[in-house]
């Protein structure tokens, strides 16, 4: 099984990465773009054990919460693929 | 009185740490290595700045892991001293020792030079010796300096008095340009409710020598020495 993970910063976090990278594409010449967020996707790949769904998506769940988000700054979501 | 100086994979202010608590105070001081899973009767745990496992993921993200977070964390439980210096102090919020996060700085540049900072508050084991409102010079150096926390968390923060450092300008006003990365509120340093535990992004260690042309750090060791050696339990 695959978890594809997103990790975002809160929106109430400015982001200034994603503001360099939204100036960067308006003097490329691309009009209209609004905002952009910088965030990180994690691909992981599971091994097979046995496990239900429920105990996968309970085990990347806690995956995200203890390491891959910092819960201070960032929020995350995730897919279960396979 | 003994220091101890965390060494993690990637720590590189961990001599300069070493130097200052062994030959400029002249306390005892020992290296923690990062797989320690005690603290060797350490007083006072140093984790010094550097870029402590890459800091892949994010800065101090992969540190909580390390065998000698454990007994650390005890340490502080206990009321014992933890003071994170830059790298450090990224550590000690991703392990929850210290609230808020340090983020990007605000310009995206990774900053090496000298600012001013001040000190807040004076009833802390390691401002002790400073006077209220001492404006210090000190460094920095770093890429990931950019305080944060939400509005209702700084706002505890002032309210308990746990922002010990903010930076200002030589005259000690609070003001934006004063404010290398963008932290909240100025925020140089912060300290746990305890005020047991403290972190700073800029280097006391670095400026504690008149012989390198600046000794306003020292002031932060002396303290956390006189407070050992006040304390009775030591």
């Amino acid at each position: 099984m695959k978890a594809v993970v997103v990790v975002e910063l809160k929106p109430s976090v400015l982001d200034p990465q994603g503001k360099a990278i939204q100036h960067s594409l308006s003097s490329l010449g691309f009009g209209g773009v609004e905002d952009v967020r910088v965030g990180k996707l994690f691909k992981i790949t599971l091994a097979d054990g046995g496990q239900s769904r429920d105990q996968v998506e309970s085990q990347v769940r806690q995956m995200c919460e203890r390491l891959l988000a910092n819960t201070v700054i960032e929020t995350f979501s995730y897919t279960l693929e396979g | 009185m003994k220091f101890g100086i965390v060494i993690l994979p990637g720590s590189n202010c961990d001599h300069d740490a070493m130097h200052v608590t062994s030959t400029l105070i002249g306390a005892q001081a020992e290296f923690l290595w990062h797989k320690d899973t005690d603290l060797k009767g350490a007083d006072c745990v140093i984790i010094p700045g550097g870029f402590a496992y890459g800091d892949y993921l994010r800065a101090g993200a992969l540190a909580k892991f390390a065998p000698i977070m454990e007994p650390i964390r005890r340490h502080a439980a206990g009321g014992g001293l933890v003071l994170g210096i830059c790298n450090g102090f990224q550590v000690l919020t991703e392990v929850g020792l210290l609230p808020g996060a340090l983020m990007r700085n605000q310009h995206l540049r990774f900053l090496g030079r000298d600012v001013f900072i001040r000190a807040e508050q004076t009833d802390t084991p390691f401002t002790s010796q400073l006077t209220a409102g001492q404006i210090l010079r000190t460094p920095i150096a770093h890429g990931e300096g950019n305080y944060f926390a939400e509005a209702a968390v700084l706002d505890e923060l002032e309210h308990n008095r746990q922002i010990v450092f903010r930076y200002c300008d030589d005259e000690g006003r609070l003001t934006a340009e004063a404010n290398p990365n963008g932290s909240s509120r100025n925020i140089a340093g912060v300290c746990n409710r305890e005020r047991n535990v403290v972190g700073m992004m800029p280097h006391p260690e670095r400026c504690s020598e008149a012989l390198l042309g600046n000794a306003d750090g020292l002031g932060i060791f002396r303290s956390i020495a006189a407070s050992l050696a006040h304390s009775p339990s030591l």
